[in-house]
């Protein structure tokens, strides 16, 4: 296993585990809703990682590889990187709706805490109080 | 006690993470990273690699395939953004009033004196990354993308800056009818929707290349712009 292979997968598993973990434990909107960002972050990583072949350039044609030349096995694979960047747009969507909502959130209740939406045995007496 | 119960909660979700972590890395260890996998006759890639110049162009692959052979897919997106920015605008106009009683500091000379500088360049450099996106990496969205966060510095300095919303509005409908536009020159002269009529205009590698691309791209540049504007406005709340 490489080096750049080892980096690049670490980093995509640490932020898909930090994604999850904030999705599952945190309560504040806020913090929700960039963990979900920080998994979006990690599946977009994979994806372009996939398209990924070492040693080749961009998937742009420039005087090097010759406009009437086939570039084939001078660039990586450009069909990764179209689909993420759909995926990182319609992430945005998304996010802009979630943050509204917890603009909405906040003007309703004054928190950013969502502190009845929970369960486990301790959530009786957090409403209580 | 909100210790207490946060590590209750914390530790099958740190179990569920890794597991997810686990499971990712089980099934990507097999890809292969790095390797030639375009290379083989056949392959989607290798059709768009060998054969995407010639059609379209476009120096760009990424925008070869985003803009010419998913040119479809990408007004559906162009839709969807549009969807978020009109769903924000009704829930916006379904809050209750923002509280109010919290004045923003005045920002400092150097601030105001500094945005008003540099906010025509960022405009300047969003649409030169539009404009050059069949070129260079880069295109309408991430063009359009880069002018909203200007002005979304313009409205972090100068808090009482009013978005002209309706302008706003315009400008992005006009922009999303002439992509739709655009397509329908396609599906009229060459017999299929956004058919890249002109793809042998000019020499590949030039400004005035690719036919038809740089026309949509500058289309999504713009209402990328204004929509992305848009909701950061109504993201400041208030007024909005």
């Amino acid at each position: 296993m490489e080096v750049t292979e080892l980096v690049v997968y670490g980093s995509i598993l640490l932020l898909a585990a930090v994604g999850i973990w904030g999705i599952l434990s945190r309560r504040n909107l806020i913090k929700l809703i960039l963990s979900l960002t920080i998994l979006q972050t990690a599946v977009n990583l994979l994806l372009v990682s996939v398209g990924y072949i070492s040693g080749r350039s961009a998937p742009i044609v420039n005087g090097d590889t010759g406009l009437d030349g086939s570039p084939i096995g001078e660039i990586v694979d450009p069909l990764p990187q179209a689909l993420v960047l759909t995926a990182i747009v319609i992430g945005l969507a998304t996010t802009a709706i979630a943050l509204i909502v917890a603009v909405g959130y906040y003007r309703s209740t004054g928190t950013l805490e969502l502190k009845s939406w929970s369960y486990g045995p301790s959530n009786e007496k957090e409403v209580k109080k | 006690m909100m210790e207490r119960y946060d590590i209750h909660r914390s530790i099958p979700a740190i179990l569920l993470a890794l597991l997810v972590a686990a499971t990712i890395f089980y099934a990507f260890v097999e890809v292969g990273f790095g390797e030639a996998k375009v290379d083989e006759e056949g392959s989607v890639s290798n059709r768009f690699i060998s054969n995407s110049t010639q059609e379209t162009g476009s120096s760009n692959f990424v925008t070869a395939v985003v803009v010419n052979y998913r040119g479809f897919d990408t007004l559906g997106e162009v839709t969807v953004l549009f969807l978020a920015s009109a769903g924000m605008g009704a829930i916006v106009s379904a809050l209750p009033a923002g509280d109010k009683r919290k004045r923003p500091i005045p920002p400092s000379l150097i601030l105001t004196a500094g945005t008003r500088l540099v906010l025509p360049l960022i405009i300047l450099f969003g649409s030169y990354v539009f404009v050059h996106g069949h070129l260079s990496p880069g295109g309408g969205f991430q063009g359009g993308v880069i002018i909203a966060s200007g002005l979304l510095l313009y409205l972090v300095i100068f808090p009482e800056w009013k978005a002209p919303h309706k302008a706003l509005a315009l400008s992005e409908s006009l922009a999303g009818l002439s992509f739709a536009g655009i397509g329908i020159i396609g599906l009229a002269v060459g017999g299929i929707f956004l058919d890249n009529v002109i793809s042998g205009l000019g020499e590949a590698g030039m400004l005035v290349s690719a036919g038809l691309i740089p026309l949509i791209y500058i289309a999504i540049g713009i209402k990328v712009g204004a929509e992305m504007t848009g909701l950061v406005a109504r993201m400041k709340g208030g007024d909005a």
